[in-house]
Protein backbone atom coordinates (compact mmCIF):
# COMPACT_ATOMS: atom_id res chain seq x y z
CA UNK A 1 0.00 0.00 0.00
CA UNK A 2 1.29 3.01 -1.13
CA UNK A 3 -0.55 6.62 -0.11
CA UNK A 4 1.90 8.50 -2.30
CA UNK A 5 -0.41 7.56 -5.65
CA UNK A 6 -3.90 8.47 -3.88
CA UNK A 7 -4.66 11.79 -6.00
CA UNK A 8 -6.28 14.16 -3.20
CA UNK A 9 -10.45 14.47 -3.90
CA UNK A 10 -11.70 17.80 -3.87
CA UNK A 11 -14.48 18.77 -1.05
CA UNK A 12 -17.09 19.34 -3.51
CA UNK A 13 -17.50 17.99 -6.78
CA UNK A 14 -20.11 19.12 -9.22
CA UNK A 15 -21.21 17.22 -12.46
CA UNK A 16 -23.35 18.84 -14.84
CA UNK A 17 -25.63 20.28 -12.28
CA UNK A 18 -29.04 21.21 -13.65
CA UNK A 19 -32.31 22.31 -11.65
CA UNK A 20 -35.84 23.11 -13.66
CA UNK A 21 -38.78 23.91 -12.38
CA UNK A 22 -41.66 23.16 -15.05
CA UNK A 23 -40.77 25.04 -17.94
CA UNK A 24 -38.05 27.20 -15.50
CA UNK A 25 -34.89 26.14 -16.24
CA UNK A 26 -32.77 27.87 -13.18
CA UNK A 27 -29.73 26.34 -13.58
CA UNK A 28 -27.96 24.09 -16.78
CA UNK A 29 -25.06 22.22 -17.08
CA UNK A 30 -22.92 23.69 -14.04
CA UNK A 31 -19.82 22.23 -13.11
CA UNK A 32 -17.77 23.07 -10.17
CA UNK A 33 -14.93 21.21 -8.45
CA UNK A 34 -13.95 23.53 -4.85
CA UNK A 35 -10.69 22.64 -2.54
CA UNK A 36 -11.46 22.31 0.80
CA UNK A 37 -10.86 25.64 2.95
CA UNK A 38 -12.09 27.53 0.11
CA UNK A 39 -14.18 30.79 0.66
CA UNK A 40 -16.24 31.16 -2.05
CA UNK A 41 -18.30 34.01 -2.98
CA UNK A 42 -21.42 34.04 -5.39
CA UNK A 43 -22.60 37.14 -7.11
CA UNK A 44 -24.85 37.15 -10.20
CA UNK A 45 -28.47 39.59 -11.07
CA UNK A 46 -31.69 37.87 -9.22
CA UNK A 47 -32.74 34.96 -10.16
CA UNK A 48 -29.94 33.06 -11.39
CA UNK A 49 -30.11 30.48 -9.16
CA UNK A 50 -27.49 31.51 -6.81
CA UNK A 51 -30.02 30.82 -3.56
CA UNK A 52 -30.58 27.85 -6.09
CA UNK A 53 -27.51 26.36 -5.95
CA UNK A 54 -26.96 26.51 -1.96
CA UNK A 55 -30.52 24.90 -1.68
CA UNK A 56 -28.73 22.22 -3.71
CA UNK A 57 -25.58 21.52 -2.03
CA UNK A 58 -27.41 21.70 1.32
CA UNK A 59 -30.23 18.93 -0.09
CA UNK A 60 -32.95 21.11 0.64
CA UNK A 61 -33.78 20.58 -3.09
CA UNK A 62 -32.97 17.21 -5.25
CA UNK A 63 -31.58 18.28 -8.49
CA UNK A 64 -33.21 17.66 -12.04
CA UNK A 65 -30.19 16.23 -13.59
CA UNK A 66 -26.43 16.04 -12.46
CA UNK A 67 -25.13 15.33 -9.74
CA UNK A 68 -23.01 16.89 -6.12
CA UNK A 69 -19.99 14.77 -4.53
CA UNK A 70 -19.15 15.48 -1.41
CA UNK A 71 -15.79 14.08 -0.73
CA UNK A 72 -16.18 11.69 -3.22
CA UNK A 73 -20.01 10.56 -2.14
CA UNK A 74 -23.36 11.38 -3.55
CA UNK A 75 -24.58 14.60 -1.07
CA UNK A 76 -27.77 12.93 1.33
CA UNK A 77 -30.88 13.30 0.32
CA UNK A 78 -31.89 15.73 3.19
CA UNK A 79 -30.01 18.55 5.32
CA UNK A 80 -27.39 16.92 7.85
CA UNK A 81 -25.30 18.14 10.39
CA UNK A 82 -22.28 18.30 8.27
CA UNK A 83 -23.63 21.00 6.30
CA UNK A 84 -24.40 24.65 8.63
CA UNK A 85 -27.05 27.15 7.12
CA UNK A 86 -27.52 30.90 7.41
CA UNK A 87 -30.48 32.70 6.10
CA UNK A 88 -30.99 36.08 5.66
CA UNK A 89 -33.84 35.50 8.07
CA UNK A 90 -35.57 33.20 10.49
CA UNK A 91 -32.34 31.28 11.16
CA UNK A 92 -32.77 31.22 15.04
CA UNK A 93 -35.77 29.92 16.69
CA UNK A 94 -37.41 32.74 18.55
CA UNK A 95 -39.06 30.99 21.44
CA UNK A 96 -35.34 30.06 22.64
CA UNK A 97 -33.50 32.44 24.30
CA UNK A 98 -29.97 33.01 23.10
CA UNK A 99 -28.08 30.34 25.10
CA UNK A 100 -31.22 27.63 24.62
CA UNK A 101 -30.60 28.86 20.82
CA UNK A 102 -26.70 27.14 21.27
CA UNK A 103 -27.00 24.45 23.53
CA UNK A 104 -29.88 23.18 21.33
CA UNK A 105 -27.74 21.09 18.84
CA UNK A 106 -26.03 19.55 21.86
CA UNK A 107 -29.73 18.71 23.05
CA UNK A 108 -30.74 16.97 19.87
CA UNK A 109 -28.05 14.83 20.06
CA UNK A 110 -27.85 13.85 23.67
CA UNK A 111 -31.53 13.30 24.27
CA UNK A 112 -32.71 11.28 21.56
CA UNK A 113 -36.31 10.87 22.98
CA UNK A 114 -37.19 14.65 24.13
CA UNK A 115 -34.78 16.62 22.48
CA UNK A 116 -33.80 18.51 26.04
CA UNK A 117 -31.19 18.40 28.28
CA UNK A 118 -32.39 18.41 32.59
CA UNK A 119 -30.23 18.90 35.38
CA UNK A 120 -26.62 18.28 35.55
CA UNK A 121 -26.87 17.70 31.67
CA UNK A 122 -27.86 20.72 31.03
CA UNK A 123 -25.57 22.87 33.26
CA UNK A 124 -22.96 21.29 31.67
CA UNK A 125 -23.95 22.17 27.86
CA UNK A 126 -24.34 25.83 29.13
CA UNK A 127 -21.04 25.71 30.45
CA UNK A 128 -19.53 24.44 27.19
CA UNK A 129 -21.02 27.58 24.87
CA UNK A 130 -19.73 30.17 27.71
CA UNK A 131 -17.02 30.76 25.43
CA UNK A 132 -18.79 30.91 22.08
CA UNK A 133 -21.47 33.24 23.89
CA UNK A 134 -18.16 35.75 24.48
CA UNK A 135 -16.53 35.35 21.46
CA UNK A 136 -19.53 36.91 19.47
CA UNK A 137 -20.38 39.41 22.24
CA UNK A 138 -23.86 37.72 23.33
CA UNK A 139 -22.75 36.62 26.58
CA UNK A 140 -24.45 39.28 28.60
CA UNK A 141 -27.62 38.87 26.26
CA UNK A 142 -27.94 35.32 26.48
CA UNK A 143 -31.49 35.02 28.16
CA UNK A 144 -32.84 37.29 25.87
CA UNK A 145 -35.24 36.08 23.39
CA UNK A 146 -34.13 36.71 19.45
CA UNK A 147 -36.52 39.12 19.02
CA UNK A 148 -35.11 41.51 21.79
CA UNK A 149 -31.73 41.50 19.72
CA UNK A 150 -30.19 43.90 16.71
CA UNK A 151 -30.33 42.60 13.44
CA UNK A 152 -26.55 42.22 13.48
CA UNK A 153 -26.84 40.57 17.34
CA UNK A 154 -29.12 37.89 15.85
CA UNK A 155 -27.17 36.99 12.61
CA UNK A 156 -24.19 36.50 14.78
CA UNK A 157 -26.13 34.18 16.85
CA UNK A 158 -27.48 32.43 13.56
CA UNK A 159 -23.34 31.59 12.35
CA UNK A 160 -22.64 30.73 16.19
CA UNK A 161 -25.67 27.97 15.77
CA UNK A 162 -24.79 27.14 12.81
CA UNK A 163 -21.25 26.03 13.79
CA UNK A 164 -22.08 24.36 16.87
CA UNK A 165 -22.33 21.14 14.65
CA UNK A 166 -18.75 21.92 13.21
CA UNK A 167 -20.11 21.28 9.95
CA UNK A 168 -17.13 21.06 7.39
CA UNK A 169 -19.15 23.20 4.97
CA UNK A 170 -21.12 26.75 5.69
CA UNK A 171 -23.51 28.34 3.60
CA UNK A 172 -24.40 31.55 3.96
CA UNK A 173 -27.67 33.31 1.84
CA UNK A 174 -27.35 36.76 2.29
CA UNK A 175 -26.55 36.68 5.95
CA UNK A 176 -25.91 40.27 6.33
CA UNK A 177 -28.11 41.59 3.28
CA UNK A 178 -30.31 43.54 6.04
CA UNK A 179 -27.23 45.12 8.34
CA UNK A 180 -26.02 48.09 8.09
CA UNK A 181 -22.67 49.01 6.68
CA UNK A 182 -20.56 49.28 9.77
CA UNK A 183 -22.35 46.13 11.25
CA UNK A 184 -21.28 44.59 8.02
CA UNK A 185 -17.43 44.97 8.54
CA UNK A 186 -17.80 43.41 11.95
CA UNK A 187 -19.36 40.97 10.95
CA UNK A 188 -17.12 40.26 8.17
CA UNK A 189 -14.24 39.65 11.00
CA UNK A 190 -15.87 37.59 12.81
CA UNK A 191 -16.79 35.40 10.38
CA UNK A 192 -13.51 35.17 8.50
CA UNK A 193 -11.89 34.32 12.34
CA UNK A 194 -14.36 31.78 12.43
CA UNK A 195 -13.24 30.69 9.32
CA UNK A 196 -9.60 29.96 10.07
CA UNK A 197 -10.70 28.49 12.86
CA UNK A 198 -12.89 25.95 11.51
CA UNK A 199 -10.73 25.20 9.07
CA UNK A 200 -14.46 24.68 6.82
CA UNK A 201 -15.14 25.45 3.45
CA UNK A 202 -17.66 28.55 2.62
CA UNK A 203 -20.58 29.58 0.03
CA UNK A 204 -21.87 32.46 0.66
CA UNK A 205 -24.37 34.04 -1.57
CA UNK A 206 -24.24 37.92 -1.23
CA UNK A 207 -25.56 41.15 -3.49
CA UNK A 208 -23.20 43.56 -2.66
CA UNK A 209 -19.70 43.04 -5.27
CA UNK A 210 -16.81 44.60 -2.33
CA UNK A 211 -17.91 42.37 0.18
CA UNK A 212 -17.33 39.15 -2.32
CA UNK A 213 -13.93 40.50 -3.13
CA UNK A 214 -13.28 41.34 0.29
CA UNK A 215 -13.94 37.99 1.93
CA UNK A 216 -13.93 35.71 -0.96
CA UNK A 217 -10.36 33.27 -1.65
CA UNK A 218 -12.78 32.53 -4.59
CA UNK A 219 -15.26 34.07 -6.39
CA UNK A 220 -18.27 32.32 -8.36
CA UNK A 221 -20.33 34.92 -11.17
CA UNK A 222 -23.64 33.11 -11.78
CA UNK A 223 -25.19 34.42 -15.17
CA UNK A 224 -26.96 33.25 -17.92
CA UNK A 225 -24.85 31.88 -20.70
CA UNK A 226 -27.54 32.28 -23.73
CA UNK A 227 -30.48 34.40 -23.39
CA UNK A 228 -33.63 34.10 -25.65
CA UNK A 229 -36.00 37.06 -25.20
CA UNK A 230 -39.12 35.61 -26.90
CA UNK A 231 -38.60 32.69 -23.88
CA UNK A 232 -36.30 33.97 -20.99
CA UNK A 233 -36.85 31.03 -18.74
CA UNK A 234 -35.56 28.70 -21.51
CA UNK A 235 -32.36 28.68 -20.71
CA UNK A 236 -30.79 28.24 -17.22
CA UNK A 237 -27.33 30.19 -15.94
CA UNK A 238 -23.87 28.95 -15.33
CA UNK A 239 -20.49 30.29 -13.81
CA UNK A 240 -19.89 32.24 -16.24
CA UNK A 241 -16.77 33.93 -14.03
CA UNK A 242 -14.43 32.29 -11.74
CA UNK A 243 -11.99 34.33 -10.48
CA UNK A 244 -9.48 32.75 -7.66
CA UNK A 245 -9.09 35.76 -5.74
CA UNK A 246 -5.62 36.53 -3.62
CA UNK A 247 -6.59 38.70 -0.36
CA UNK A 248 -3.42 39.76 0.37
CA UNK A 249 -3.42 42.29 -2.87
CA UNK A 250 -4.76 45.73 -2.53
CA UNK A 251 -5.58 45.57 -6.37
CA UNK A 252 -8.73 47.77 -6.47
CA UNK A 253 -11.82 45.60 -7.22
CA UNK A 254 -12.86 46.08 -10.75
CA UNK A 255 -16.06 47.60 -12.09
CA UNK A 256 -19.19 45.50 -11.23
CA UNK A 257 -20.16 45.76 -15.29
CA UNK A 258 -16.98 44.26 -16.51
CA UNK A 259 -17.91 41.41 -14.98
CA UNK A 260 -21.70 40.96 -16.09
CA UNK A 261 -21.05 40.71 -20.10
CA UNK A 262 -23.97 41.29 -22.22
CA UNK A 263 -25.66 38.12 -22.63
CA UNK A 264 -25.64 36.74 -26.31
CA UNK A 265 -29.01 36.99 -27.76
CA UNK A 266 -30.28 33.72 -29.74
CA UNK A 267 -33.15 34.26 -32.19
CA UNK B 1 -61.80 55.60 29.64
CA UNK B 2 -62.66 52.36 28.84
CA UNK B 3 -65.23 53.07 31.50
CA UNK B 4 -67.06 55.58 29.49
CA UNK B 5 -69.78 53.40 27.52
CA UNK B 6 -70.19 50.64 30.70
CA UNK B 7 -71.55 53.61 32.57
CA UNK B 8 -73.81 54.91 29.54
CA UNK B 9 -75.20 51.76 29.70
CA UNK B 10 -75.92 51.28 33.01
CA UNK B 11 -77.43 55.46 33.42
CA UNK B 12 -79.37 54.48 30.32
CA UNK B 13 -81.13 51.48 31.58
CA UNK B 14 -81.28 52.78 35.11
CA UNK B 15 -83.34 55.75 33.51
CA UNK B 16 -85.84 53.32 31.64
CA UNK B 17 -86.26 51.21 33.96
CA UNK B 18 -87.13 54.21 36.49
CA UNK B 19 -89.45 55.14 34.07
CA UNK B 20 -91.38 52.10 33.17
CA UNK B 21 -92.13 51.47 37.17
CA UNK B 22 -93.31 55.21 37.49
CA UNK B 23 -95.75 53.77 35.24
CA UNK B 24 -96.17 50.41 36.37
CA UNK B 25 -94.53 50.11 40.38
CA UNK B 26 -94.90 45.88 39.18
CA UNK B 27 -93.42 45.96 36.23
CA UNK B 28 -91.06 42.80 35.44
CA UNK B 29 -89.58 43.95 32.27
CA UNK B 30 -86.43 46.29 33.28
CA UNK B 31 -86.24 45.68 37.25
CA UNK B 32 -84.44 48.03 39.31
CA UNK B 33 -80.61 47.19 40.57
CA UNK B 34 -81.54 46.82 44.12
CA UNK B 35 -84.60 44.21 42.66
CA UNK B 36 -81.69 41.90 40.50
CA UNK B 37 -78.71 42.35 43.32
CA UNK B 38 -81.50 40.87 46.04
CA UNK B 39 -82.61 38.00 43.24
CA UNK B 40 -78.81 37.81 42.82
CA UNK B 41 -78.14 37.45 46.23
CA UNK B 42 -80.73 34.62 46.87
CA UNK B 43 -79.84 32.46 44.10
CA UNK B 44 -76.36 32.79 45.53
CA UNK B 45 -76.34 33.23 49.21
CA UNK B 46 -79.92 31.75 50.45
CA UNK B 47 -80.48 27.68 49.80
CA UNK B 48 -83.44 26.38 47.20
CA UNK B 49 -86.05 25.45 49.37
CA UNK B 50 -87.01 22.68 47.06
CA UNK B 51 -83.56 21.42 46.77
CA UNK B 52 -81.49 23.59 49.65
CA UNK B 53 -78.43 23.88 46.78
CA UNK B 54 -77.18 27.39 46.48
CA UNK B 55 -78.46 27.78 42.61
CA UNK B 56 -75.96 30.40 41.32
CA UNK B 57 -73.14 27.92 42.58
CA UNK B 58 -74.41 24.32 41.93
CA UNK B 59 -75.49 26.10 38.03
CA UNK B 60 -72.10 27.62 37.51
CA UNK B 61 -70.09 24.16 38.74
CA UNK B 62 -71.79 22.28 36.03
CA UNK B 63 -71.58 24.83 33.18
CA UNK B 64 -68.30 25.35 33.84
CA UNK B 65 -67.66 21.79 33.87
CA UNK B 66 -69.21 20.93 31.06
CA UNK B 67 -67.14 23.82 29.47
CA UNK B 68 -64.01 22.73 30.53
CA UNK B 69 -63.92 19.26 29.43
CA UNK B 70 -65.61 19.82 26.13
CA UNK B 71 -62.69 22.83 25.77
CA UNK B 72 -60.53 20.67 26.94
CA UNK B 73 -61.18 17.67 24.73
CA UNK B 74 -61.48 20.48 21.84
CA UNK B 75 -58.06 21.67 22.94
CA UNK B 76 -56.29 18.19 22.76
CA UNK B 77 -58.06 17.48 19.83
CA UNK B 78 -56.86 20.93 17.99
CA UNK B 79 -52.72 20.36 19.34
CA UNK B 80 -52.24 16.28 18.03
CA UNK B 81 -54.70 16.83 14.43
CA UNK B 82 -53.09 20.54 13.97
CA UNK B 83 -49.84 19.19 14.11
CA UNK B 84 -50.59 16.46 12.10
CA UNK B 85 -51.86 18.04 9.23
CA UNK B 86 -49.44 20.67 9.77
CA UNK B 87 -46.71 19.08 10.17
CA UNK B 88 -47.08 15.56 7.70
CA UNK B 89 -47.93 16.52 4.33
CA UNK B 90 -49.53 12.90 4.30
CA UNK B 91 -52.01 13.53 7.06
CA UNK B 92 -52.96 16.72 5.71
CA UNK B 93 -53.95 15.37 2.52
CA UNK B 94 -55.87 12.59 4.27
CA UNK B 95 -57.34 14.65 6.76
CA UNK B 96 -57.08 18.53 5.91
CA UNK B 97 -61.09 18.45 3.40
CA UNK B 98 -62.58 16.44 5.85
CA UNK B 99 -62.15 18.17 8.67
CA UNK B 100 -62.56 21.41 6.54
CA UNK B 101 -66.55 19.72 5.58
CA UNK B 102 -66.65 18.96 9.14
CA UNK B 103 -66.10 22.68 10.72
CA UNK B 104 -68.75 23.81 8.29
CA UNK B 105 -71.70 21.82 9.41
CA UNK B 106 -73.59 24.53 11.45
CA UNK B 107 -73.42 22.23 14.98
CA UNK B 108 -76.33 23.00 16.40
CA UNK B 109 -77.61 20.75 13.84
CA UNK B 110 -76.27 17.71 14.88
CA UNK B 111 -77.53 18.66 18.47
CA UNK B 112 -81.01 16.20 17.88
CA UNK B 113 -78.48 13.09 16.57
CA UNK B 114 -76.25 13.69 19.75
CA UNK B 115 -79.50 13.75 22.34
CA UNK B 116 -80.89 10.69 19.82
CA UNK B 117 -77.04 8.59 19.64
CA UNK B 118 -75.77 9.66 23.72
CA UNK B 119 -79.02 10.12 25.44
CA UNK B 120 -79.94 13.79 26.97
CA UNK B 121 -76.82 13.62 29.82
CA UNK B 122 -73.92 15.03 30.25
CA UNK B 123 -72.07 13.76 26.85
CA UNK B 124 -74.43 15.10 24.31
CA UNK B 125 -73.62 18.49 25.74
CA UNK B 126 -69.76 18.07 26.02
CA UNK B 127 -70.32 16.35 22.45
CA UNK B 128 -71.71 19.78 20.92
CA UNK B 129 -69.16 21.68 22.63
CA UNK B 130 -66.57 19.58 21.07
CA UNK B 131 -68.09 19.26 18.13
CA UNK B 132 -68.81 22.70 17.62
CA UNK B 133 -64.78 24.32 18.39
CA UNK B 134 -62.63 21.64 17.85
CA UNK B 135 -62.54 21.41 14.14
CA UNK B 136 -62.42 25.01 13.63
CA UNK B 137 -59.45 24.98 16.16
CA UNK B 138 -57.37 22.56 14.36
CA UNK B 139 -58.15 24.41 10.98
CA UNK B 140 -56.63 27.45 13.23
CA UNK B 141 -53.65 25.83 14.68
CA UNK B 142 -52.93 23.27 11.58
CA UNK B 143 -52.34 26.84 9.60
CA UNK B 144 -50.09 28.46 12.35
CA UNK B 145 -48.11 25.00 12.35
CA UNK B 146 -47.61 25.39 8.25
CA UNK B 147 -46.70 29.18 9.13
CA UNK B 148 -43.46 27.95 10.76
CA UNK B 149 -40.97 29.29 8.54
CA UNK B 150 -39.03 26.96 6.89
CA UNK B 151 -35.73 28.10 7.13
CA UNK B 152 -36.75 27.23 10.67
CA UNK B 153 -37.33 23.55 9.71
CA UNK B 154 -34.10 23.33 7.85
CA UNK B 155 -31.56 24.60 9.95
CA UNK B 156 -32.96 22.41 13.23
CA UNK B 157 -32.38 19.71 10.67
CA UNK B 158 -29.18 20.92 10.11
CA UNK B 159 -28.66 20.93 13.87
CA UNK B 160 -29.20 16.88 13.73
CA UNK B 161 -32.89 17.09 14.74
CA UNK B 162 -34.95 13.80 14.39
CA UNK B 163 -38.73 14.37 13.20
CA UNK B 164 -39.84 13.92 16.31
CA UNK B 165 -37.39 16.20 17.98
CA UNK B 166 -38.28 18.82 15.40
CA UNK B 167 -41.93 18.35 16.72
CA UNK B 168 -41.38 18.38 20.65
CA UNK B 169 -38.91 21.17 20.67
CA UNK B 170 -39.68 23.42 17.47
CA UNK B 171 -43.34 23.01 16.12
CA UNK B 172 -45.24 22.38 19.34
CA UNK B 173 -43.49 25.37 21.10
CA UNK B 174 -44.17 27.45 18.68
CA UNK B 175 -47.84 26.43 18.51
CA UNK B 176 -48.64 26.56 21.88
CA UNK B 177 -49.42 30.35 22.43
CA UNK B 178 -51.25 30.31 18.92
CA UNK B 179 -53.28 26.91 20.61
CA UNK B 180 -54.49 29.63 23.66
CA UNK B 181 -55.32 32.52 20.94
CA UNK B 182 -57.20 29.59 19.34
CA UNK B 183 -59.03 28.29 23.03
CA UNK B 184 -59.87 31.90 23.76
CA UNK B 185 -61.50 32.55 20.05
CA UNK B 186 -63.17 29.24 20.57
CA UNK B 187 -65.27 30.22 24.04
CA UNK B 188 -66.74 32.11 22.13
CA UNK B 189 -68.89 29.33 20.19
CA UNK B 190 -68.21 26.94 23.27
CA UNK B 191 -70.23 29.44 25.41
CA UNK B 192 -72.97 29.26 23.24
CA UNK B 193 -73.11 25.72 22.43
CA UNK B 194 -73.36 25.32 25.96
CA UNK B 195 -75.84 27.49 26.42
CA UNK B 196 -77.97 25.74 24.09
CA UNK B 197 -77.56 22.08 25.19
CA UNK B 198 -78.84 23.74 28.94
CA UNK B 199 -81.59 25.35 27.38
CA UNK B 200 -82.90 22.21 25.61
CA UNK B 201 -82.28 19.23 27.41
CA UNK B 202 -81.00 19.98 31.34
CA UNK B 203 -81.54 19.81 34.66
CA UNK B 204 -78.68 22.41 36.42
CA UNK B 205 -76.72 24.67 34.53
CA UNK B 206 -76.56 28.35 33.63
CA UNK B 207 -78.15 28.10 30.44
CA UNK B 208 -80.89 25.55 32.04
CA UNK B 209 -81.23 28.61 34.71
CA UNK B 210 -81.87 31.40 32.38
CA UNK B 211 -84.60 29.52 30.27
CA UNK B 212 -86.41 27.93 33.37
CA UNK B 213 -87.13 31.20 35.27
CA UNK B 214 -87.79 32.86 31.56
CA UNK B 215 -91.32 31.10 31.85
CA UNK B 216 -92.01 33.71 34.78
CA UNK B 217 -90.73 36.54 33.11
CA UNK B 218 -88.02 36.74 36.27
CA UNK B 219 -85.76 39.38 34.35
CA UNK B 220 -84.57 40.07 37.78
CA UNK B 221 -82.94 36.49 37.65
CA UNK B 222 -82.05 36.61 34.24
CA UNK B 223 -79.77 40.19 33.59
CA UNK B 224 -78.06 39.30 36.53
CA UNK B 225 -77.39 36.06 35.63
CA UNK B 226 -76.14 37.39 32.14
CA UNK B 227 -73.84 39.58 33.92
CA UNK B 228 -72.23 36.95 35.45
CA UNK B 229 -71.89 34.62 32.23
CA UNK B 230 -70.38 37.31 30.80
CA UNK B 231 -68.18 38.14 33.59
CA UNK B 232 -66.90 34.23 34.09
CA UNK B 233 -66.66 34.41 30.11
CA UNK B 234 -64.17 37.60 30.94
CA UNK B 235 -62.49 36.61 33.51
CA UNK B 236 -61.11 33.01 31.43
CA UNK B 237 -60.15 35.29 28.68
CA UNK B 238 -58.00 37.61 30.69
CA UNK B 239 -56.66 34.43 32.64
CA UNK B 240 -55.87 32.64 29.15
CA UNK B 241 -54.51 36.01 27.96
CA UNK B 242 -51.71 36.58 31.33
CA UNK B 243 -50.90 32.89 30.88
CA UNK B 244 -49.79 33.38 27.46
CA UNK B 245 -47.80 36.38 28.42
CA UNK B 246 -46.29 34.33 31.39
CA UNK B 247 -45.72 31.05 30.12
CA UNK B 248 -44.60 32.60 26.17
CA UNK B 249 -43.05 35.96 27.04
CA UNK B 250 -41.25 35.88 23.51
CA UNK B 251 -44.38 35.41 21.54
CA UNK B 252 -45.62 38.88 23.31
CA UNK B 253 -42.20 40.82 22.39
CA UNK B 254 -43.01 43.67 19.96
CA UNK B 255 -46.66 43.73 20.03
CA UNK B 256 -49.78 44.44 21.57
CA UNK B 257 -51.80 41.40 22.34
CA UNK B 258 -55.33 41.73 22.41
Amino acid sequence: MSDVAVPKLPKLDVRGLTMEYGDNRVLERLSLTVEAGSFCTIVGASGCGKSTFLRLLLSQEVPTGGRILLDGKPLPPEPTPDRGIVFQRYSVFPHLSVEENLILAAEFERAAFTGRLIGKARTEAREAVAETLNKIGLFAAKDRFPAQLSGGMQQRLAIAQALMKRPKILLLDEPFGALDPGIRVDMHELLLGLWEEFSMTIFMVTHDIAEAFKLGTRMLVFDKVRHDPENPEAYGANVTYDLPLNRSTDDAAPEASDLFRAPKTII
Amino acid sequence: MGAIPFVAVLISYMIASHLRRLDNPADKLLPSLETMGASFWRMAFEADKRSGNFLLWTDTFDSLWRLGIGMGVATSLALILGIAIGFIPHTRSALAPFVATISLIPPITILPILFIMFGLGELSKIMLIVLGTAPVMVRSIAQSVIDIPREMIIKAETLGASVWQMVWRLVVPQTLPRLITAIRLGLVPGWIFLISAEAIASTGGLGYRIFLVRRYLAMDVILPYVFWITLLAFVIDRLLLLLSKRAFPWHHIGGESL
